[in-house]
Order: C-alpha cells, then structure tokens, then sequence
C-alpha cells in the first residue's frame, strides 16, 4: 500500500464493508427470533438451531468453494466463455488468510492482486456470505415445524453456497454474463436474493407439504398462529435494521467512475455504475413507506403482514433503487407487495400450500415481479458501465427472473427435496411432528427438575431431622 | 518456523502472515473431510434420536401426556 488516493481507497472500502457485515448479521438475529416466536413451543429448540446451524454450515462451504464461483462463473461458463481465473478466491490461496499485501509467494499471484486483495478479500466475502446466510434462512422460515434439521442444513449449502452465488456471478457482477447479453439489471437483489430464495423455498414445500393440522377435512387452511407475536416483531424490526446493511453492502463506495480523462469519485452499483448513497437511502425508505402502508389495509391492520409488507416493498423495488425516483420506489413498493399477498393465499388455496411465515409471496414472487418491474420502468438505460453489454428491456429482466425464481430456485430446490425425501431424511416422523420436536429435550427436563426437587426434599429432610 | 520474525523494515515486503505457509492444501483437505463427516454424524445422531422418540411414544398414554402439555 503507498501513500497515494488509491491506498485511502482501499482502506476505506475495507473498513466500509466490514461495517455493513456487522450490520447484516442483524438479519440472523432477527431471522432466528421471528421463525421462533412463529413455531409452536414444542418445536422452540429445533427451531431455534436449524436456523443458528446455517452460519457455520453455509459459512465453511462458502468459505470452501462459494466465494471462489462468485468469481470464476461470471462467464456462466459456457455462455460467453470460460472460467474466469479467480486465485485470490482459491481456499488454498494465500490472499484468503492474514495476508499485509506484499510480495506474494505464490506465482498465480501478481503483486497488484496482494496489494487490492489482501485488504478486500475478507471483507468481500464475508459481505457475500452474509448475503448466503439470508437465502437459506429465508427456505428455513417456511419448512418450520416438519422438516428434518439435517436435510434443511443440505438445502441450506446447496442454495447458500451455490445455487444463489452462481446466479450472483451471472446476473450481479460487473461481468456477468446476464448483464452483458440479457441486459440484467438487479442492484439491491430482488432476483438474485429474493426470488431465488423464495423458488426454492417452493421447490421444497412442495415435496415436504404443509404441518399436520394446517388444512381441514374440507381443504380450508387453519391459522397456526405465531406463539409469541412480540418476538416475530422484534425480529421483524432486526430485519430491517440489517436490510440497511445489505442494501450498504449492494454498493462500493468509493470508485472513480469518469470514463476517459480526469477522476470522478463515486459510489457505485454493484455492476460499477454511478449512484448515491443518499438515493438508495431514499428508496430504501419510500419502498418500505409504500410496503407497509398498503399492507395495513390490504391485511386490516394485521401486525405480521404490516411488517412482513415493509420487507416485500424494499424487496419489490430493490431491482431499480438505484435509479428509480423515490416516489416510483414508494409506488412499487406498495403495489406488487399486494398481488404477493393475493397470491400467497391463492397458493394456499388452490395447492395446499403452507408457506409458515409467507417466505415463498415476500420474497419469491415479490422479487419476481420487482425484477420484471425493472425492466419496464429502466427500459433503455445501459445496464452496465461497460461498452457494449446490452441495455435494460422488459424481456432480458424476464428473462433473468424466469433464471432466478425458476432455473436456480424453483428447479433445484424440488429436486433437493425429491432426492433427500427418497432417503427417508426429508421430514420427521408424524409422532414426532405431533408431540413437538423438542420431545426429547422436554422429558430430559422434567427429569432433571424432578431430580434437583428430590434432592431440596431430602436436604430439607435433613434439616429437620438434625434440628430435632 | 514462524512466517514473520520481526516487523522491523518495510512492512510492503510483507505478504502472508499466518503460521505454516504453503501447507493450505492440507488445512483446505482436512476442513473439507470436518465439514463431510460433520453432516454423516448429524444425521446419523438425528435418525437415532428420532428412533428413540418414536418408541417412546408409540404408546397411547405417552403420547396422550404430550399432547395434553400443548393444551
């Protein structure tokens, strides 16, 4: 690192992505609050760990090979070339260790590879993983209850590790393929988070199926309702405290975007094309103004799909915030939050759907339609920075959520499921889903309580026969 | 030996800090076989423990006795 604009670059990209990690991992926290406070006591403990699970298993997997398809798929492979060569994202590789950016020792290493990577490496990928964590918690949400811990933890590698960071490279990275040929525009992740997430999310219920009880005799669907409302809202309120960090994370702040002569320094998208902070900041905000008004009423007044529309609004506009005006933002997050809402029971209805806290309508469908949303509303905008890449239409952005939501969702996640149902390892046994999954833990309980009230009986025995 | 003896000089000569460079495969092949084994033994452990619940409760009055806790 010298002593020039670029170091002070660099330096403060670190520290700005190590920031909005600490701020996501707020989604985790709120995430294993709400899917708690939404189970049924009996199931408190296995739901509270399936969820914690996710940030060692999908961490180490990510660490192991999601970081480095990131940056190697970008060309699909196969669409519009090759791998792209990645070293500093190899597990092996020194730039992903305690690195100072010096003379590498590595000879797949160039000196200015250690010098930006060894500084950034973490930090990107730890930003990315966080991004990991939140499609496999949003598949966990809608499987409480019925599904084996065992197989969501698969399900959770597969979406987290790579299913959602292959769909990244191509369609939300400066050369993915889907930007340069489709003309894919995604900035705050409607498609690439969201409705990958919710896809799968409905691959999977629909090999699992809804919790016993869910439907009556004559196909009506019953409430389950949420055990501990006040937790599903402070872990609703966490989500969207982390959701400022996601959206943080989404830009690289500092970048000197004046093509040709002289600098310009901005913050950029994550293809690298200019924007503000302060515009996303008013987008973020209008989209989930626009989500939770309209939900109110929509919901009359019901507390979790009130706050469960702030999340589709912000979701539902994400594809454009970077460029749309704040008053768009407000409108689309007010609008397409209904028709998921419309759909969710819909889905309910017609396929026996139990979507257990609405993942597959906030995030699936909503993200769907925020990225088709995009397309029109940007149509004719270049969609990168760089010369040549396709600008954004209708039809490449439908495109891209049809890759999303169906051909990196939907599609695997069914037959993830299909294959670990085959074995027996997809769903607990129905006395087990009827006495409660913490069966075991309950009685281990009660029989210790009972063991340390034994044993307070016979010391006060004692005193009192010591006493006489 | 240890990677860095001192940080007296040009701290830009400076690249990988960890101890043991060059033995990254190994660790990469190692956690690798940690994160395989971990999930045969979880699911191993869970079907067990499915088991033993299930006999536990193949009785009527166990099961009557859990499910009146949920009342």
């Amino acid at each position: 690192m010298d002593k020039d604009i670029s170091a002070l670059t660099v330096l403060f990209t670190e520290f700005y992505y190590w920031v909005t990690v600490v701020i996501m991992f707020l989604i985790h926290v709120g995430f294993c609050m709400y899917e708690v406070g939404a189970s049924r006591r009996k199931n408190h403990m296995h739901t509270l760990m399936k969820n914690t699970m996710v940030i060692p298993t999908v961490g180490i997997t990510f660490y192991l090979f999601g970081w480095w398809i990131y940056s190697a798929f970008p060309n699909g492979p196969g669409f519009t070339g090759g791998l792209t060569a990645a070293p500093y994202a190899l597990p092996w590789n020194e730039l992903m260790g305690t690195h100072m950016g010096g003379t590498p020792v590595s000879d797949t290493l160039t000196a200015a590879d250690t010098a930006l990577w060894a500084r950034l490496n973490g930090v990107f990928f730890a930003a990315f993983l966080l991004f990991s964590w939140t499609t496999a918690s949003i598949v966990s949400g809608d499987c409480i209850e019925r599904i084996r811990s065992g197989a969501f933890w698969l399900l959770a590698v597969l979406i987290g590790s790579v299913l959602w960071i292959i769909d990244a490279s191509w369609g939300w990275h400066p050369a993915g393929w889907m930007v340069a040929k489709l003309g894919y525009h995604d900035a705050y992740a409607s498609g690439v988070v969201h409705a990958i997430a919710g896809g799968f999310t409905l691959g999977v219920l629909l090999v699992l199926g809804p919790r016993l009880g869910k439907f009556r005799p004559d196909g009506s669907a019953r409430n389950i309702n949420p055990h501990n409302p006040w937790l599903v809202t402070i872990g609703l309120f966490l989500i969207y405290t982390g959701f400022w960090g996601f959206y943080a994370a989404c830009n690289i702040p500092m970048f000197d975007v004046q093509a040709g002569d002289g600098v310009f320094f901005s913050a950029t998208n994550i293809y690298l094309a200019p924007t503000t902070l302060s515009a996303i900041t008013l987008n973020f905000l209008t989209s989930l103004f626009g989500g939770m008004l309209a939900m109110y009423v929509v919901a009359k007044g019901d507390a979790f799909w009130t706050y469960s529309g702030g999340l589709a609004g912000i979701i539902a506009a994400s594809a454009g915030n970077d460029l749309y005006h704040p008053l768009q933002a407000f409108l689309i997050g007010a609008i397409v939050p209904v028709i998921s809402y419309k759909l969710h029971y819909f889905m309910e209805r017609r396929f026996k759907l139990d979507s257990a806290v609405g993942a597959v309508a906030v995030h699936g469908y909503t993200g769907f339609l925020g990225v088709v949303v995009a397309g029109f509303m940007l149509w004719g905008y270049p969609s990168s920075p760089t010369e040549g890449f396709a600008p954004i239409t209708p039809w490449g952005n439908f495109v891209g959520a049809v890759i999303m939501f169906g051909v990196l969702g939907l599609v695997p996640g069914y037959l993830a499921a299909k294959a670990l149902d085959a074995f027996g390892l997809l769903r607990i046994p129905r006395e087990i889903e009827l006495a409660g999954l913490d069966v075991s833990f309950e009685i281990q309980r009660e029989v210790e309580a009972a063991e340390v009230t034994r044993s307070v009986h016979d010391a006060a025995s004692d005193l009192i026969a010591e006493r006489r | 030996m240890a990677t860095i003896e001192s940080f007296a000089g040009t701290v830009t000569d400076i690249g990988p800090m960890y101890p043991f460079v060059g033995t990254e495969m190994i660790m990469v092949v190692v956690v690798a076989a940690f994160w395989i084994i971990w999930h045969i033994l979880q699911l191993r452990g869970e079907s067990q423990e499915f088991k033993e619940d299930t006999e536990r409760l193949r009785s009527q009055e166990a099961l009557r006795k859990v499910l009146e806790r949920e009342g």
